[in-house]
């Protein structure tokens, strides 16, 4: 009986999964018959409803990458960071209180997040900077570098813990400083756990939607600075898809948009799952 | 042969789930989604009106006028509620028998800038010249030596459709205009960015915000009512040819001197006052 009931729910699990990989490639793949597959990937203008319309998805992608590479500059020194400090560096005491803190930013949900950097951040940044725009590239990746702390934070940490405890103490028998300790020998033997909390985070802020369409600023350009707006993935699809008329052109596109997505992601997880092995090993 | 038995219950287990779903619809519901331009008047309507009937539930909500004629569509809702004409694409999806269309109220869309911006006036050529990225500088209309922030609607709206439509006229909006969601989400931004313009329903109209004048007339409701500001528009409510009696009833009662008046607390423009 139980044995059925498991089996049922990871056979429902799989099932879901072929399905949206099916559905995404059956409906993205048709672009390829308005456009060829080098302007779909490498051209930067993007007007979907315009007439004749362009569906270059170069500056989209752009936009992506910027915006979760600009985020990661700020998670991982910060999650790292805060990582270290509580596993290695923390009474139990402080341990207890700044370990849930950290982690209750994980429960925020997105478009809170998306509010604030609406109504707060964004004015403050023209005030401070004296930058044209507070919606940009720049406010969008430190609110999502915010969103993306914990994770890193909290798997960095459970990976630091599990590293034995006899690892350092014969570290520290030879004359190792705590530095030296946790930087030559904790964080090399915690490596895979680490790096897999950098992937998971790199996969939260690319998929990430709310925040980007509320901050980025929604322009389809390729940056010429961090200060300029952009219109990730994610931000497209989503603001444009109730428009779409179901199997249009521009509807195929956003399925495309999604596909590069997938693949991304896919790519991703499978660095993350491949370092895992390799820890097994 | 367990997991067999396990995958009937599941399925049957699913349906009973579907059956209660559909009784819980069957209550006095009214669902409405569409146009954030529309959403205050909707909004406040529909406060009034479930005061008055309170067995019936309205649900209102924003998306966009693309969101709203597709879900009307479809009938996942009962009225969309549109910033402008349906369009030849979606209109093709339904029987035109079946659509009934009701203007509700008149809208003129109207020009913001930051407060401390000088300018005052502009006309629909430089409009153009703006939003398709042949004018970059506050300087070139007689401004501050400031560089244009343009911001747009983005393109599930129905002000972004009637605004390519009326200033733009099939020319492109320049890539690195921002494309905001909402009306809010445009005005807001406005009211922070100094060198920002964007276009708003008069309703969204606040004190932070510098309205201005289009070729020389201010978007105001004597202006919109009698056409002479260019960039107005009516506002509709779309529904299908069986709207539940209560939709077309809620309908009724936007169109009413009472839903009219609710038009204008809101900031539009009442559309029987001839």
């Amino acid at each position: 009986m139980f044995k059925g009931i498991t089996y049922t729910a990871s056979l429902f699990t799989i099932i879901v999964l072929f399905g949206i990989i099916a559905t995404l490639f059956s409906e993205g793949l048709p672009i390829l018959k308005h456009v060829n597959i080098k302007d779909f990937l490498t051209s930067p203008n993007w007007h979907p409803t315009h007439f004749p319309a362009d569906f270059g998805i170069l500056s989209l992608i752009v936009g992506s990458l910027v915006v979760t590479a600009g985020a990661l500059i700020i998670a991982i020194p910060l999650g790292l960071g805060s990582a270290i400090y509580i596993s290695e560096i923390a009474g139990t005491r402080s341990k207890e209180i700044i370990k849930p803190v950290i982690e209750f930013l994980a429960g925020i949900p997105s478009v809170v997040y998306g509010l604030f950097g609406m109504a707060f951040l964004s004015p403050f940044l023209i005030k401070v900077f004296g930058i044209p725009t507070g919606l940009n590239a720049f406010s969008a990746s430190i609110v999502l570098g915010v969103m993306v702390v914990p994770i890193i934070s909290s798997m960095s940490e459970d990976a630091l813990s599990t590293v034995p405890r006899n690892l350092r103490e014969a570290s520290f028998a030879l004359g190792a400083t705590r530095w030296e300790t946790i930087v030559q020998v904790v964080l090399p033997a915690a490596r895979s756990g680490v790096i897999s909390s950098i992937m998971l985070g790199f996969g939260r802020a690319i998929g990430e939607t709310m925040v980007v369409i509320m901050i980025a600023g929604g322009a389809a350009q390729i940056p010429k600075s961090i200060f300029q707006p952009v219109r990730p993935m994610t931000a497209a699809i989503a603001s444009e898809m109730g428009e779409t008329v179901i199997g249009s052109p521009h509807f195929h596109a956003l399925f495309g948009i999604a596909i590069v997505l997938f693949i991304i992601t896919f790519i991703t997880n499978l660095i993350t799952e491949f370092v895992f092995l390799k820890k097994r090993k | 042969m367990k997991s067999s038995k396990m995958l009937v219950l599941l399925i049957i287990c699913c349906v009973m789930l579907n059956l209660i779903a559909a009784c819980v619809q069957k209550t006095n519901r009214i669902n409405t989604a569409g146009s954030t331009t529309v959403l205050p008047i909707v909004q406040a309507a529909a406060e009034v009106y479930m005061q008055k009937n309170p067995k019936i539930n309205i649900s209102v909500r924003g998306g966009g006028t693309g969101i709203g004629i597709k879900s009307m569509i479809n009938e996942t809702i009962d009225i969309g509620n549109a910033s402008r004409k349906i369009n030849k694409r979606e209109s093709d999806l339904i029987d035109k028998k079946n659509l009934i269309e009701t203007a509700i109220a008149k809208d003129a869309i109207s020009i913001v800038v930051h407060k401390d911006n000088p300018i005052v006036e502009l006309t629909l050529e430089q409009l153009k010249k703006i939003y398709s990225g042949n004018i970059i500088n506050w300087r070139s209309v007689g401004g501050n030596d400031k560089k244009i922030i343009v911001i747009s609607r983005d393109i599930s709206s129905g002000s972004f459709e009637v605004f390519n439509e009326v200033v733009l006229d099939s020319t492109m909006v320049k890539n690195n205009a921002m494309k905001l969601s909402s009306n809010n989400a445009v005005a807001t931004a406005v009211s922070y960015t100094p060198g920002a313009i964007g276009y708003i329903g008069l309703g969204y109209v606040r004190n932070e915000l510098k309205v201005l004048k289009i070729d020389g007339v201010l978007p105001t409701r004597k202006t919109a009512m009698n056409n002479e500001y260019e960039l107005t528009r009516f506002l509709y409510m779309y529904t299908t040819d069986t709207p539940k009696k209560l939709a077309q009833d809620f309908i009724d009662f936007i169109l009413s001197e009472k839903g009219q008046n609710i038009v204008e607390e809101q900031g539009y423009v009442r559309i029987n006052s001839e």
